[in-house]
C-alpha cells in the first residue's frame, strides 16, 4: 500500500488517479473486512465521487492539496454528513448526521477521500474495541488478538492496508494504545490543536482527535492538515495549524530526554526491553538522558476514571430517544427515556454513566470529581516540573503487546489498568506520540511513547522519526 | 470514603435513567465499587489549596460576534425525529414541569 | 391586601429576561419570535452529537450592561453545566452560571424610596418550548406533547433578588422598576405577556422578629397583576396554613390564572440534583476593566435618573401631571417631554400628549421625530389647532408619517386669517340679527350659538377663542 506522501505525490504528479488509489483500497477492504470488521459502514458511492473530483481538478491543473487522492478512514464517533454515524452504538444506528466534523471538512480541503466509518468501543469507552454494540474487530497481525481500543478500527485499516490513513480520537489511550497494538503511529495532539467540532464527545476535557499511520512523515501530513483554530470549538487553540513535516529530519541532537520511571514500571518485561533500547537509540542519536521520576503520575488513573465518565455522564444524556436514533416506546416520556437508554447503551457505557453520575452527585461531588480535578493539576504542575529537566519525556505507551479476545473482559479494573501510561497526557492536555519499536511475544510489535510540552508535536516527530529510522523503517 | 451501597447505585441509575435489574445493580455496585476504592489512593491527599485547571492553555473570553449563520432545512430536522406531528418532535406524556 | 396581625411576608424574585441579540446564546440562529416550528435551528441548538457552544459577545455585553445598571460587580465567571432531563431540553442539561456568575451583588433603589438588594445577575441559555395535545392544554390529562426548540438556545440572564420585599405592591414595583431598566440598558423588550420577560415568585411568611419560613416558589406568572395576586394568595395560604397547626412544604406552585389560586406541581419522586459541573467546552470570561468601562460609557440613563431629571423640570406638578410622567419614564420617552418642555411648551401639555397619544401608539413611535412633536405642541399651544386637531395630528404622524404643518393644512386645520373670519362672523350677525341684538344686550350663552354656526360655516378650522374675540369687538 502506498504510504500517504506517495499516494499525494504520485496522485497530484498524474502517476496515478485518485479513482485507482481508491479502488486498490475498497479491493482490499472488500477481501478483509467480513474477517476482521474494521468498518461499519463504507461509503462507496460517496469515495468515488470524491475520487472523482479530484481527478478532475488535477486534469484541470489545479493544486488539490496536500493529501490528494489519499484514502482516509473515519472512526465512527466522528460526523458526516448523511453517512451513518453510530459511535458503535445500537442508540445511534441508523442516524446520519446533517452536518461535517470540521476535521472532515479539512480533509476534503486536503483532497482526502474519505471511504468509510471504522469501529470502536462503544462511545470510545475501552480499550480492545471489544465494546463495540456490532462486534468486535481483530488485530490484523494476530486475529486472535484485540486491535486496542477505543480506535480498533481505525487502527485496524492502517495495519490491514485498506488506508494508509485513519482518524481516531483520543481520551485516555485510544489513538496511542491501538497505535502500539498494531504496529503505527498515533498521535494525540496538544489539547485544542485540533477542533472537536463533530466530534461525538466522550468526555470534552480529554478529547483530541489525531491520526493513525504507518510511517512519522505520514502523521505529521495529516495532523497539519487537520489542526489549526476553529471557530467552532471554543477550546481550540488560536493559531492555525503548524507547520510540522519540515521538522520530522530535525532529529535530537542536543535534546534532553526524560526517562520516566512511573512510564514504564508495572509494563511486560519486553516493553521494558523495548523502551530501553529506544533510549539508547536517541542517545546515539545525540540526545541526552535524563533519569526522572513524576510520582504525581501514577495519581493519573483514579483521577481519569472520575473526570472522563462524569463529562461522559453528561454528553451522553442527550440520547433520550426524543430528536434522534434509537427510541423504545413506553407511557410516559421518563419511562420512554429510560427504556430507549437501557436498551440502547452498552454494559461499558452504563457503567461510566452510572460512575460519573455518582461522581458529580450531592454529597460526593468534592470528594471525588472535585478532588480528581485538582489531582489533575497536581498532574499539570508535575508535568511543568519535568519540562524544565527533559524537553521530552519517553515511556512505554501500553503495558503489553495486543492481548486475546475475552482476557480482560470479566474485570473492568483490569482493563482500564492498560491506560495508565498514556492518562497523563489527556490529563494534562499536553501532546504525546506512539511509535513501533520492536517486537515481543509472537512477533508482536511493541510501542514506545514521546511526550512533549504543549504545542511541541515538531519536536515529537523528530524525536519518532529517529526511533522509526532506528527500527529499521528509513 | 464509605463504600459505595447498593441503594446508592440504584438512586444514581434513576437520575441517569437507567432501569436495572436485580442483579445488574449487584453487578455495578460491586464494580464501581472497585473503582471508587482503587481511587482511595486520590481521596488520601490533603489538596486544600490546589485549585482545578479551567483551560490547560489559559484560554479565555472566547466569544464570537452576534452575526447570523445558516440553519438546517426544517425538513432534514424533522426527518431525524422518531415520531413527530405539526413540524415538532412528539414525545409521550410528560409527568411533571419542568423544574 | 393585609395579612392577619403579626404575620409579615417575604418575598424574593427571580426574574428570567430573553436578550435582544440577533442570533441565540451559542449558535448563529435567529433570535426572533413566531417563526413556524423547529426552523430556527442548527446542530447547537438542537444538540446534536458532536455540535460545541460558542458565545456570542453581545450577550455577553448586555448581561454587563445590567449588571451595571444594578450596580453589581462585574466579575470573572464560569459557566456550569446543570444537568436534568426534559424533553425540551436537547442536550439534557442546561448550559447556565453557578457558584461564579457574571454579575455578584448589586442593589435596586425603588421610587418610594426602599431598597431590594440582588444577589446575582447571570447568563443561561433557554429551552424549547412544549405544547401538550389532549387534556386542558397544560401538562396534567395530556396524552403527548410537542416540542418545538427555535427558543432553545435564545440567551436570556436570570436576575435573582434577596428576599427584602415585604408587600405585593412592593414586588410589583421593583418588578415595574426592573423592567424598565431592562429596556433602558437596551437587553430586553420587557413583554411579559410575550414571555421575554417571565417572574417567579418565592414566597414566605413568618410572625415579625421570628426567621424566614419556609418557602413556596410560584411559576406561571404572565403580568404584573397576576403577580401581586398570587403572591397575595400566597402570603394568605401560609399564613391560614400555619395558624391552622399545619406546616408549609417547600415546593413549586403553579399560579392559576382564572382560578385565582396556586396549587402544587406535581411533586417529584426525588429530589433535583443538577449536578453541577464547569462546562468543559467553555472557556473561562474575564471581562477587563477596559471592557467593563466601555460598557459602563455605553449606558443610556436609566428610569431613577430620568425620573429625576423629569422631576426636576417641574414646579408645583398636579397628579396627572406626575401620573403621565411614570408613563413616560416606563415607555422610555422622555426625550419628547424634555424637548417640548425645552421649547416652553406647558409641562400639562407636554406630557399629556406624550403619556396619551405617543403611548396610544407606541410600536410606530419611530415614525414621530421629536421636531414634529414638538412643532405640533407650540401650534397647540399657540392656538393654531386646538386640542383635538392637534391630538388628531400626532396620532396621523405616528401612523403614516408626516409633518406637522402639511399635515394640519392636508386635513383643513389652517387658522383662518382674521379678515376672513370678520367676514363670516358679519355675514351671520346679517342673518342673525335676532340672535345678535340678544348677545349685544348681554346673553352670553349666544356666543356658543355663533360659534357654532361659524365653526359649520368654516368646516371647523376657526379657533373659539378667535370668534369671541370678533364678537366683542362688533358689540
Amino acid at each position: 500500500m502506498r504510504s500517504v506522501r506517495q499516494t499525494a505525490r504520485d496522485v497530484q504528479s498524474g502517476e496515478t488517479s485518485a479513482l485507482s488509489v481508491l479502488e486498490e483500497s475498497l479491493a482490499q477492504i472488500r477481501a478483509r473486512n467480513d474477517e476482521l470488521n474494521v468498518f461499519l459502514y463504507v461509503d462507496e458511492d460517496g469515495a468515488r465521487a470524491a475520487a472523482s473530483a479530484v481527478d478532475e481538478r488535477i486534469a484541470r491543473g489545479e493544486d488539490v492539496g496536500a493529501l490528494a487522492g489519499v484514502p482516509v478512514a473515519l472512526k465512527d464517533n466522528l460526523c458526516q454528513t448523511n453517512i451513518p454515524t453510530t459511535c458503535s452504538s445500537k442508540i445511534l444506528e441508523g442516524w446520519r448526521p446533517p452536518y461535517n466534523a470540521t476535521v472532515v471538512d479539512r480533509l476534503l480541503l486536503a483532497g482526502a477521500v474519505p471511504v468509510g466509518k471504522t469501529n470502536l468501543d462503544e462511545f470510545a469507552m475501552g480499550s480492545s474495541t471489544e465494546n463495540s454494540a456490532f462486534g468486535p474487530t481483530r488485530n490484523p497481525l494476530d486475529t486472535t488478538r484485540v486491535p486496542g481500543g477505543s480506535s480498533g478500527g481505525s487502527a485496524a485499516s492502517v495495519a490491514a492496508d485498506m488506508t494508509p490513513l485513519a482518524l481516531g480520537s483520543d481520551t485516555g489511550g485510544s489513538i496511542r494504545q491501538p497505535a502500539a497494538l498494531c504496529g503505527l503511529i498515533g498521535v494525540k495532539p496538544t489539547y485544542g490543536l485540533v477542533s472537536r467540532y463533530g466530534l461525538i464527545a466522550f468526555a470534552s476535557s480529554l478529547d483530541q482527535i489525531g491520526p493513525l499511520t504507518k510511517t512519522v512523515t505520514d502523521a505529521a501530513m495529516a495532523l497539519e492538515a487537520i489542526a489549526g483554530h476553529d471557530p467552532l470549538d471554543s477550546t481550540s487553540l488560536p493559531e492555525p495549524s503548524p507547520s510540522l513535516v519540515t521538522h520530522v529530519e530535525d532529529g535530537v541532537a542536543g535534546k534532553r530526554i526524560g526517562v520516566v520511571r512511573e512510564l514504564i514500571d508495572g509494563a511486560d518485561e519486553e516493553v521494558v526491553a523495548a523502551v530501553e533500547r529506544a533510549v539508547a537509540a536517541l542517545k546515539d542519536a545525540g540526545a541526552t538522558i535524563v533519569e526522572l521520576s513524576v510520582p504525581e503520575f501514577r495519581l493519573g488513573l483514579s483521577a481519569y476514571y472520575l473526570i472522563a465518565p462524569a463529562e461522559a455522564s453528561s454528553n451522553l444524556a442527550r440520547f433520550d430517544g426524543v430528536r434522534y436514533g434509537l427510541r423504545v416506546d413506553a407511557g410516559d416520556v421518563t419511562a420512554m427515556m429510560e427504556a430507549t437508554r437501557t436498551a440502547g447503551f452498552g454494559e461499558e457505557v452504563k457503567r461510566r454513566i452510572m460512575l460519573g453520575t455518582y461522581a458529580l452527585s450531592a454529597g460526593y461531588y468534592d470528594a471525588y470529581y472535585g478532588q480528581a480535578l485538582k489531582v489533575r493539576t497536581l498532574t499539570i504542575e508535575a508535568f511543568g516540573r519535568a519540562y524544565q529537566e527533559a524537553d521530552l519525556l519517553i515511556g512505554a505507551t501500553t503495558p503489553s503487546v495486543a492481548f486475546e479476545f475475552g482476557s480482560k473482559t470479566a474485570d473492568p479494573m483490569a482493563m482500564y489498568l492498560s491506560d495508565v501510561f498514556t492518562i497523563p497526557s489527556n490529563l494534562s492536555g499536553e501532546p504525546a506520540i506512539s511509535v513501533p519499536f520492536g517486537t515481543g511475544e509472537a512477533g508482536l510489535p511493541i510501542g514506545v511513547q514521546l511526550l512533549g510540552p504543549g504545542r511541541s508535536e515538531a519536536q515529537l516527530f523528530a524525536g519518532a522519526r529517529v526511533l522509526e529510522i532506528a527500527d529499521g523503517r528509513p | 470514603m464509605p463504600s459505595l451501597r447498593r441503594e446508592d447505585v440504584a438512586h444514581v441509575a434513576k437520575l441517569a435513567r437507567l432501569t436495572m435489574s436485580e442483579a445488574e445493580l449487584d453487578m455495578f455496585t460491586e464494580q464501581l465499587g472497585q473503582v471508587l476504592d482503587h481511587a482511595s489512593d486520590m481521596n488520601a491527599l490533603d489538596l486544600e489549596g490546589v485549585v482545578a485547571t479551567a483551560h490547560p492553555f489559559g484560554l479565555i473570553n472566547v466569544v464570537r460576534e452576534d452575526v447570523r449563520r445558516p440553519c438546517l432545512d426544517h425538513d432534514v430536522v424533522i426527518a431525524m425525529a422518531p415520531d413527530a406531528e405539526d413540524g415538532r418532535f412528539a414525545v409521550p406524556r410528560i409527568l411533571g414541569e419542568a423544574p | 391586601m393585609t395579612l392577619p396581625d403579626g404575620w409579615e411576608m417575604v418575598v424574593g424574585l427571580e426574574v428570567h429576561t430573553e436578550l435582544k441579540t440577533n442570533t441565540k446564546m451559542f449558535c448563529g440562529c435567529a433570535n426572533a419570535f413566531g417563526a413556524a416550528p423547529n426552523t430556527n435551528v442548527c446542530p447547537i441548538c438542537l444538540g446534536l452529537p458532536g455540535s460545541l457552544p460558542v458565545l456570542n459577545v453581545r450577550a455577553v455585553e448586555l448581561a454587563m450592561a445590567i449588571g451595571t445598571a444594578l450596580h453589581s460587580t462585574i466579575s470573572p465567571s464560569t459557566f456550569h453545566r446543570k444537568n436534568y432531563f426534559y424533553p425540551d431540553m436537547p442536550k439534557d442539561f442546561q448550559i447556565s452560571q453557578y457558584d461564579l456568575p457574571i454579575n455578584a451583588g448589586g442593589h435596586l433603589d425603588l421610587p418610594d424610596g426602599s431598597r431590594v438588594s440582588i444577589e446575582r445577575a447571570h447568563l443561561e441559555e433557554d429551552t424549547g418550548k412544549s405544547t401538550h395535545l389532549g387534556g386542558s392544554g397544560r401538562i396534567h390529562g395530556a396524552d403527548r406533547s410537542l416540542v418545538d426548540y427555535n427558543r432553545s438556545g435564545v440567551p436570556l440572564v436570570e436576575i435573582v433578588s434577596g428576599p427584602d420585599i415585604r408587600s405585593s405592591a412592593q414586588a410589583r414595583t421593583y418588578a415595574a422598576e426592573l423592567r424598565g431598566i431592562l429596556i433602558a440598558t437596551g437587553a430586553s423588550d420587557g413583554r411579559m405577556e410575550e414571555g421575554s420577560m417571565r417572574i417567579d415568585a418565592n414566597v414566605s411568611v413568618r410572625r415579625s422578629g421570628e426567621p424566614f419560613g419556609t418557602r413556596c416558589e410560584i411559576k406561571n406568572l404572565n403580568s404584573l397583576r397576576s403577580l401581586v395576586r398570587a403572591i397575595d394568595f400566597e402570603a394568605a395560604r401560609q399564613v391560614e396554613l400555619l395558624e391552622g397547626g399545619g406546616t408549609v412544604r417547600q415546593e413549586t406552585r403553579h399560579w392559576d390564572e382564572n382560578d385565582g389560586s396556586t396549587s402544587t406541581m406535581r411533586v417529584k419522586e426525588e429530589a433535583d440534583d443538577y449536578r453541577y459541573f464547569r462546562e468543559p467546552d467553555l472557556v473561562d470570561l474575564v471581562p477587563d476593566q477596559a471592557w467593563q468601562d466601555r460598557v459602563r460609557d455605553g449606558l443610556q440613563p436609566m428610569p431613577a435618573e430620568r425620573r429625576a431629571t423629569l422631576s426636576q423640570r417641574l414646579d408645583s406638578p398636579t397628579q396627572s401631571v406626575l401620573d403621565a410622567l411614570e408613563v413616560v419614564i416606563d415607555l422610555g420617552i422622555d426625550e419628547f417631554v424634555i424637548a417640548a418642555l425645552d421649547a416652553g411648551v406647558d409641562a400639562d401639555l407636554a406630557f399629556a400628549r406624550a403619556a396619551n397619544e405617543i403611548a396610544g401608539d407606541l410600536d410606530n413611535v419611530a415614525n414621530l421625530s421629536i421636531g414634529s412633536y414638538v412643532a405640533t405642541l407650540k401650534m397647540e399651544q399657540s392656538a393654531e389647532l386646538s386640542a383635538t386637531q392637534a391630538k388628531a395630528v400626532l396620532v396621523e404622524i405616528l401612523a403614516n408619517g408626516g409633518e406637522p404643518v402639511s399635515i394640519a393644512k392636508g386635513k383643513g386645520y389652517e387658522r383662518l386669517a382674521s379678515g376672513a373670519l370678520g367676514d363670516v362672523v358679519a355675514q351671520l350677525i346679517e342673518e342673525n340679527p335676532d340672535e345678535w341684538t340678544r348677545y349685544r344686550e348681554g346673553d352670553e350663552k349666544l356666543a356658543q350659538f355663533f360659534i357654532g354656526q361659524v365653526m359649520k360655516l368654516t368646516k371647523g378650522q376657526a379657533n373659539g377663542k378667535d370668534v369671541i374675540a370678533e364678537l366683542q369687538s362688533r358689540r
